[in-house]
């Protein structure tokens, strides 16, 4: 009887060697460190108080990208043990990971870069800046926003619980079927898989929705939408591919846990089930996912660049058609992850052509940028940097990815080290460089002080310096023949000395992680002569610049009135004022825990599903829907910050600031 | 805490040193040559299957990917040159021309939507005419009447079975050079991907079809060949030995298997099923009557037909019917 | 101000309004990758019954009516609710949930008999598919039924005030479009399985 209402359970899903054990000691500890010294510091109220229940999007971005990081360091500690592997299985060494721990590894390192680091970092930049980019105080639904956030985190806990308690799945980030279905995955590795990225797919569902309604509707006054910051448009972009692909990943994995949970058979290899059909639908929101993921960040050089060059971005109306176009291209491209499915010859050109369109737009925002920098006064601030980097290797992965796109080509390389090459080539060299290229750029908005410049420097060069000696290596091991997640290979192929080069290259990444802590650390040591007093360090361009730094809650005392493109730079060079007239009553946020409940729910539902233990579950929807309902016919949710209040706080932040 | 802040004061952070753009500059450039010696040292001796082809198919795929690749470097040459120069010319502080406000050229702007859109018309050409001529499925054009040989796919080890033969073998396919090869490739295990680079790439094996791949050795030679789709823990193992022989080489390796040689044993389905147990394996040869174990381990998945019954799957064996499924239509989502 | 702005602007304008309508087509796309798998699917039957065996359209077409008029009637709350009726809108939404648990018994008792008859969703891809599309859009009538009770219990306690309008509004969207789902069911899985 007891063991039923345990589910699945067992005493052995603790214990899996001592590699794991060193893990779930490191996660146990931290997690314990971070309790005790909360309590020790009496800060659990503060914490509750002013983070937790906020509904400031600035203050959720922050523990967005807090989170991301942590997973950072968890997915990175992944790629090292992957690296120390193949560096070691040469012929009769094993290397120290067993073939099935392996295989959890870079399950969990793909699932985890993507959707717990890339996303998290995303949806944290944009929280930060988007609303004071649009001259908003707020997103359009604050509660909405707060509760995305954490299912993402309660996506997030269930992934690291894998750790301590059950194990991963052990087939790949997209777990093909039939491979992870019961008759080949039945442990719970697949489920923890499942259900994490279910849950925080859900989150960024929502979060789309929200910053869409945010983008279209509270733009402020006189701000067009061809008068709208490159980042807007490419965050509504991104935006509209996430409320386009994501459902498709929900609809998928539905599927996928239901012939997990109640033996269907959508996607089996017995019983008429089609494991084609996964594929084709898990790419239909896979390749979206890429550009949702990269549309930001090309919105965030474009900021960048110009910012920096001290010019205004060159070809405003094309860099928006450009992304655009990408935004509906990347639509009618899925199936070039399949040419070796054997569809035939007119659809495996179709899909190869379209992918090499998309480059079109691509490759004209790459020269956009170069000629924003053309006839500028380029300020080589960190940020800055990010962009060179970014530049010299992005435009590599671009490349090889328009040679993959050749089907008769891709019959060659596809589930080759050139294909694992590719992808990093554009996630870190894209994705992750622009995101800490944002980071760095609008740090001194959130938290009123710079980063450290030359720290930051020495981590764009070992970022750089290592991403080379990891990945050309790799690229090399591709026309080697070397396919992707081997844990052990021959010695006769000639592989080792380039797994090792590449290793050591990963190592150089670490540094430049090390120097990236160190910046951070040495910044809030030193916040007071980094102190950013003119809430405008950059000399910059958009609205956000026009507030002082740390920007304040209510982010616009009065809202801003936009006539120009880069509203604030034409306005110190003499244009319109941005702010004029009276102030006038607003009303914020009150802050709420519904979140935290909602996502503290849903975690319990996912850990239930994951065990079977049906009770649990049901427990744990009674949870959510006594939450929704008591928060939804809640009447008083606002409240109200008078003119004069407003007047009050904006003299005093600008006296602050003075 | 006073105190702790106290000590930190009087910590100093080594600063780091200052370096000069010329030094900076000079300091990339002599690492990018070291790497390039140091890779140069270490590849020395070793293959490149993916280039040193020896088959026609992986030799065409090649110079197709020869020819994207210079595409390619023309297209970022120019891209390095522009980054890099106004980089240089343009940083803070320079006396050149500055015009803050210029943000449009209609006509240098068409000029970077109109040099892509002409490459990617050349690649698309290129692109549609080696997806059909290139299409695994097709047959090469040759002399010989092509040498049938079906895969199947098993956890983790590759079954061949050479119906007009008899025979079979695991992890080890042998064939006359030059003569061509149809594989005709099903899977008893979760999705594998099936895969020689230096003759030629990759299909996939998915239970319940049968995919193909048509490749033509050009030069006798053992050459390597693997499963690149993961299908579980013993995935990295699944690998094995493509032997291009000559045509009396050929016809001694079926010979020897024929004549009940040494270890040479008798695969029914009862073998078959000891045979798909997951577990890697060694190079076996066995003799086969029944022709249609391909077709029965196909037909097992098929229609969601879970057929037990193995005679009637052999009827079919010369209508291949189950082979029009081969081509499958990508559903339009 | 803003409060003033508020309650001037109509509700279906509001950036609440908009939003739904975007979580609905999301949850539409749900739906179009569960149609999409069903259509993949509805051959594959494993040597077991397909769908001439086992729908009744007769029955279907009960069930259809049952959801049709209940979108009549919460339409009708709508109506009600717009001039301020608070008894008409409760009388019109308690109509509707009664169709609505209506529905939602016809379908389990239509599922129990399949699964008694040993057509359960183990059987086949094709049953796999079915149940699974056919219970999804069940499973989003009964979270809807659980909505509309905290609405009528909140309308009964609180009146019609702008907030609850607001509700009122989304849940009538959502009901109507769980409406347009079904005849879709009815025409792709039902009509188009039988012929």
């Amino acid at each position: 009887m007891f063991a039923s209402l345990l589910g699945r359970m067992e005493w052995h899903y603790f214990w899996h060697g001592w590699v794991q054990f060193g893990g779930q000691l490191a996660m146990v500890g931290g997690v314990l460190t971070l309790l005790a010294g909360m309590t020790y510091f009496k800060k659990w109220g503060w914490l509750w108080r002013e983070w937790l229940t906020t509904q400031d999007a600035k203050r959720i971005g922050v523990m967005y990208i807090i989170v991301a990081t942590v997973m950072l360091l968890r997915g990175f500690g992944d790629a090292i043990m992957l690296k120390l592997q193949q560096a070691l299985a040469s012929g009769h060494s094993d290397g120290f990971l067993q073939p099935d721990h392996f295989q959890q590894i870079f399950t969990a390192h793909g699932t985890i870069m993507i959707f717990f680091v890339a996303m998290g970092l995303m949806f944290g930049l944009i929280n930060l800046v988007l609303p004071l980019m649009l001259g908003s105080r707020d997103v359009a639904f604050p509660l909405l926003n707060s509760t995305s956030f954490y299912l993402y985190v309660a996506g997030v806990v269930l992934a690291n619980i894998s750790l301590l308690y059950g194990e991963f799945g052990a087939v790949g980030w997209l777990a093909y079927p039939p491979l992870s279905e019961l008759a080949y995955s039945p442990g719970p590795g697949v489920d923890y898989w499942l259900w994490s990225i279910q849950i925080a797919g859900v989150g960024s569902l929502l979060s789309g929705i929200n910053f869409i309604v945010t983008i279209l509707r509270l733009r402020a006054k006189g701000m067009t939408l061809m008068k709208m910051p490159v980042f807007a448009w490419s965050v509504l972009g991104s935006m509209i591919l996430v409320v386009f692909a994501f459902p498709i990943l929900t609809g998928t994995l539905f599927m996928l846990s239901l012939d997990r949970t109640l033996g269907m058979h959508y996607f089996t290899a017995d019983l008429g089930g089609n494991a084609m059909m996964y594929i084709n639908l898990i790419w239909a929101w896979g390749h979206p996912e890429v550009y949702i993921l990269i549309l930001p960040a090309f919105g965030m050089f474009s900021e960048i660049v110009a910012t920096m060059s001290r010019k205004r971005l060159f070809g405003y109306k094309t860099m928006v058609y450009a992304l655009m176009a990408i935004t509906v291209l990347s639509y009618l491209v899925w199936a070039h992850h399949f040419f070796t499915m054997g569809a035939g010859g007119n659809v495996n050109a179709f899909f190869g052509i379209m992918t090499m369109v998309i480059a079109i737009p691509t490759g004209v925002k790459v020269f956009n940028w170069l000629f924003t920098m053309y006839k500028g006064r380029i300020e080589f601030f960190t940020p800055m940097w990010w962009f060179m980097a970014f530049a010299t290797t992005f435009v590599i992965g671009g490349a090889t990815g328009v040679i993959l796109a050749v089907p008769a080509i891709d019959f060659q390389v596809h589930n080759s080290l050139f294909l694992v090459a590719h992808f990093h080539n554009t996630i870190i060299g894209g994705v992750v460089f622009g995101y800490f290229a944002g980071f760095a750029y609008w740090f001194p908005k959130i938290f009123g002080f710079r980063l450290h410049e030359r720290l930051g420097k020495a981590a764009v060069s070992c970022w750089v310096g290592g991403f080379l000696l990891t990945f050309i290596p790799i690229y090399i091991l591709g026309m080697m023949g070397a396919t992707r997640r081997l844990d052990h290979y021959d010695p006769s192929l000639g592989w080792q000395s380039l797994f090792i080069v590449s290793g050591v290259g990963t190592l150089l990444i670490g540094l430049g992680v090390v120097f990236q802590i160190a910046q951070l650390a040495y910044s809030v040591w030193k916040r007071h002569e980094l102190r950013d007093t003119s809430g405008d360090p950059w000399d910059g361009r958009t609205l956000e610049w026009s507030v002082p730094s740390p920007a304040p809650q209510y982010n616009f005392a009065r809202l801003p009135v936009v006539v120009a493109r880069d509203a604030w730079w034409e306005a110190k060079r003499g244009g319109k004022a941005i702010f004029s007239g009276a102030y006038s009553d607003f009303t914020l946020p009150k802050n709420s825990g519904v979140g935290v409940f909602i996502g503290a729910f849903v975690a319990m539902f996912g850990f239930a599903m994951i065990w079977h233990i049906w009770w649990l579950a049901v427990l744990a929807l009674v949870g959510v829907a006594t939450t929704l309902i008591r928060r939804t016919y809640e009447e008083e949710t606002e409240y109200v910050v008078t003119a004069d209040e407003a007047k009050r706080l904006d003299m005093k932040s600008q006296k602050a600031a003075a | 805490m006073p105190k702790v802040k106290a000590i930190l004061s009087k910590v100093n952070i080594p600063s780091l040193p200052t370096i000069s753009r010329r030094t900076l500059v000079l300091l990339w450039v002599v690492a990018g040559v070291l790497f390039v010696g140091l890779l140069v040292v270490l590849l020395r001796g070793h293959s490149f299957p993916l280039l040193q082809t020896r088959g026609e198919v992986a030799s065409r795929q090649r110079d197709l990917l020869i020819f994207a690749t210079v595409l390619a470097v023309l297209v970022l040459l120019p891209v390095y040159i522009m980054l890099f120069g106004f980089a240089w010319r343009y940083r803070a502080g320079h006396k050149r021309t500055y015009k803050p406000n210029w943000d449009g050229d209609s006509r240098v702007e068409a000029v970077w939507w109109g040099v892509p859109i002409i490459i990617i018309l050349v690649l698309s050409v290129v692109t549609w005419v080696t997806s059909h001529s290139l299409d695994p499925f097709k047959p090469l054009t040759s002399t010989q009447k092509p040498l049938k040989i079906q895969v199947i796919a098993l956890q983790w080890k590759w079954l061949f079975i050479y119906p007009e033969e008899n025979i079979a073998s695991v992890n080890e396919v042998a064939f006359p050079a030059n003569q061509p090869v149809e594989f005709s490739i099903t899977s008893d295990a979760p999705m594998n991907s099936f895969w020689i680079p230096q003759l030629g790439g990759q299909i996939y094996a998915m239970s319940g079809m049968s995919t193909k791949l048509n490749l033509k050795a050009d030069v006798v030679g053992d050459y390597r060949g693997m499963s690149s789709n993961i299908s579980g823990k013993g995935f990295a193992d699944m690998t094995f030995t493509a032997r291009a022989l000559s045509a009396t080489g050929y016809n001694n390796w079926v010979q020897h298997i024929e004549h009940h040689a040494l270890g040479v044993e008798h695969l029914d389905m009862d073998e078959y099923k000891q045979l798909a147990k997951p577990g890697t394996s060694g190079v076996k040869y066995f003799h086969i009557h029944d022709p249609s174990i391909f077709d029965t381990v196909v037909a097992k998945y098929m229609h969601g037909m879970q057929s037990t019954d193995t005679d009637t799957a052999s009827e079919d064996e010369d209508n291949h019917t189950h082979n029009v499924e081969g081509h499958m239509n990508t559903e339009d989502m | 101000m803003k409060q003033v702005i508020k309650s001037t602007q109509s509700v279906e304008a509001s950036p609440a309004i908009f939003g739904f309508w975007l979580y609905l087509m999301t949850d539409c796309l749900v739906f179009a990758s569960l149609f999409a798998s069903f259509v993949v699917l509805r051959g594959q039957t494993a040597g077991g019954v397909g769908s001439k065996e086992i729908f009744s359209l007769p029955f279907v077409f009960l069930e259809t009516m049952v959801l049709l008029v209940s979108s009549l009637t919460s339409g009708m709350a709508l109506l009600a609710a717009q001039r301020q009726k608070r008894q008409h809108t409760l009388m019109w939404l308690t109509a509707t949930a009664l169709l609505g648990m209506l529905f939602l018994g016809l379908e389990l008792y239509e599922f129990s008999s399949l699964v008694q008859e040993g057509h359960s969703w183990t059987q086949s891809a094709f049953l796999s598919s079915y149940f699974g599309l056919v219970g999804t859009h069940g499973i989003h009538i009964a979270i809807g039924l659980i909505w509309l009770f905290a609405t009528m219990l909140f309308i009964y306690k609180r009146g019609l005030t702008h907030r609850l309008m607001q509700r009122l509004t989304m849940f009538i969207l959502f009901w109507h479009f769980l409406d347009i789902v079904w005849v879709c069911i009815f025409t792709i899985v039902y009509l188009i399985g039988v012929i």
